[in-house]
């Protein structure tokens, strides 16, 4: 007599070590085969833009830290990016320097929590402990140049909050040493290992057609193989200056755009990052950083949207302005929530236990999905 | 690589009265207006046609104009009520690079725009936040529900301008 079988809906969240934050998602399950997948999300909706539309526009950024509280250097980046074009005002080199070392040692410390966690959640431990060690000594970095650990409120509109330490130059270039034998490291413990690719490899494959369709950004579109960086194809701040390489996914151990692919572009952007900060870490031109901090921040009628490559993938800022002291409206374009769409196209088909791995993959914050 | 008003051209041959002008309010970023509910088949030109290719669409967001009259009720508390509400779709071509912004108006008491969801996928969820934030119908989308906010939230669209907040929700009192 053949199994009684029938779909059974199975709840994962909104309380789920995996899921990265308090996100539920609805699984319509056949035994362990997943028919689809339904995010529900809104759980940690603060109301982020109906906020922003209540300070001036400086009061903004302390905010903008709280969306992707893994990147906030990138965070504010965008914004302060999308005020001063709005502006229009011209930002000193200095200011340009530090703020690109910034948002590149914050991509390291972002990549370093995504995959430590990605490897967490299907079980690898150890990799987890020591790239949360790694990622200390840019939290130092950090805490060295503006006080704060996560939460920075760094860069300002028109300049930063503070210049950077005296030492810091040098203690950047002690991590740059310690990390590099780091992804060395990582790589013969994680990336490479067998189990972790039996677990992630021809998991979850997203077509170049859906994931520029599906609107994917960052690692979840390079990794399915287009080589789209907003810091190549739309240059904002300096980045045209830089020489360096935009990492994809080729299915090196199984199909394109596999959770392999997408973990494996994270680790090379990683060195990629290095390599900016290489370049500019030494020819950071003197001058103040404050100098052109506008007084009094009252941008002209118009609206302005200004995207940039945050960790996760292209983090926008569409500001309207009425003229007056606090923007009209902030909408902000956050890559994590765009890129968990494609959520229920990806585990189609797949076991419970690949849904964790694919979710890991996916690399989302809920502060920057929910707002 | 076309520049704004090239586009705008474009559609302006192509669709006549449904592309209703050019906003050069913002030299950076012209804003071409299109009919709510032909937004559809301007989309499906944009990403299809071979010299456009609008393949990505970056963002796509809901604004409250309030550019109706504003009553002050007993309370002291503005509504305003008149106006229209707007959508922006930013586009982008990843193949030909080159960007452009499309709005469109709609009326604030019966909010209607035409879904792009089944143009550009990614609009799925920005369309239903609209609908969440601002209580604009988006047509034949396949599943327009409340996203960000609790589904069954009963007090209106919170990023209306003149939006108030609740007493009490379910028993739960909301101001702080």
């Amino acid at each position: 007599m053949p199994l009684k079988t029938e779909t059974m809906i199975l709840n994962m969240g909104p309380q789920h070590p995996s899921t990265h934050g308090v996100l539920r998602l609805e699984l319509d399950i056949e035994g362990e085969l997943i028919l689809s997948v339904k995010p529900h999300i809104g759980y940690l909706h603060r109301c982020f833009e109906k906020h922003a539309e209540a300070m001036t526009y400086p009061q903004v950024i302390p905010y903008t830290d709280r969306l992707d509280y893994l990147a906030a250097m990138g965070n504010n980046f965008g914004y302060v990016v999308a005020v001063e074009k709005l502006l229009g005002i011209q930002i000193p080199e200095r200011v340009e320097y530090i703020r690109v070392i910034m948002a590149e040692l914050q991509r390291i410390a972002s990549h370093l929590v995504a995959i430590a966690t990605n490897g967490a959640d299907i079980g690898a431990l150890t990799p987890f402990l020591y790239l949360f060690r790694d990622r200390e000594y840019i939290l130092s970095l950090f805490e060295m140049t503006c006080g704060a650990r996560m939460l920075y409120n760094y860069m300002w509109i028109g300049g930063l909050s503070h210049d950077i330490h005296p030492d810091f130059v040098r203690k950047t270039k002690e991590f740059i040493n310690h990390f590099r034998p780091t992804v060395v490291e990582l790589n013969n413990l994680l990336t490479f290992n067998k189990i972790f690719i039996e677990r992630t490899a021809n998991i979850g494959i997203l077509p170049i057609d859906t994931a520029i369709n599906f609107g994917a950004s960052g690692p979840v579109l390079r990794g399915s193989g287009l080589p789209f960086d907003v810091r190549k194809e739309d240059p904002y701040s300096i980045y045209n200056r830089f020489d360096f390489e935009i990492p994809t996914g080729i299915g090196l151990v199984g199909t394109v755009g596999d959770c392999w692919d997408r973990y494996y572009v994270r680790v090379l952007e990683m060195e990629q990052s290095v390599r900016i900060i290489e370049q500019a870490i030494d020819n950071i031109p003197e001058g103040n950083v404050q100098s052109a901090i506008p007084k009094r921040i009252k941008p002209p009628k118009g609206t302005a949207y200004a995207r940039v490559e945050n960790p996760r993938g292209e983090l926008g800022f569409f500001i309207i302005s009425d003229g007056n002291l606090n923007p009209f409206r902030v909408k902000v374009r956050a890559p994590s929530f765009v890129n968990l769409e494609v959520m229920g196209e990806l585990c189609k088909g797949h076991l419970v236990a690949d849904v964790i791995a694919i979710l890991g993959s996916l690399d989302i914050v809920l502060g920057e999905i929910d707002r | 690589m076309k520049n704004p008003e090239e586009i705008f051209e474009q559609l302006k041959a192509e669709f006549g009265d449904v592309v209703l002008g050019i906003d050069k309010e913002t030299p950076t970023e012209p804003l071409i207006s299109i009919d709510p509910l032909k937004m559809n088949k301007v989309g499906a030109f944009l990403r299809d046609s071979d010299d456009l290719k609008f393949d990505s669409l970056m963002v796509l967001s809901g604004v409250d104009d309030a550019n109706g009259a504003k009553i002050k009720d007993a309370d002291g508390v503005d509504s305003i009520s008149g106006g229209t509400l707007s959508v922006y779709y930013h586009l982008h071509s990843i193949n030909l690079k080159h960007k452009i912004t499309l709005r469109v108006s709609t009326s604030r008491e019966n909010p209607q725009v035409e879904s792009v969801y089944n143009v550009w996928r990614t609009s799925d969820w920005h369309e239903r936040e609209a609908y969440d934030m601002f209580g604009i119908i988006f047509l034949n989308h396949h599943d327009l529900r409340r996203i960000l906010m609790p589904y069954d939230w009963e007090a209106g669209y919170p990023l209306r301008k003149d939006y108030k907040n609740p007493e009490f929700y379910k028993g739960m009192k909301v101001p702080y």
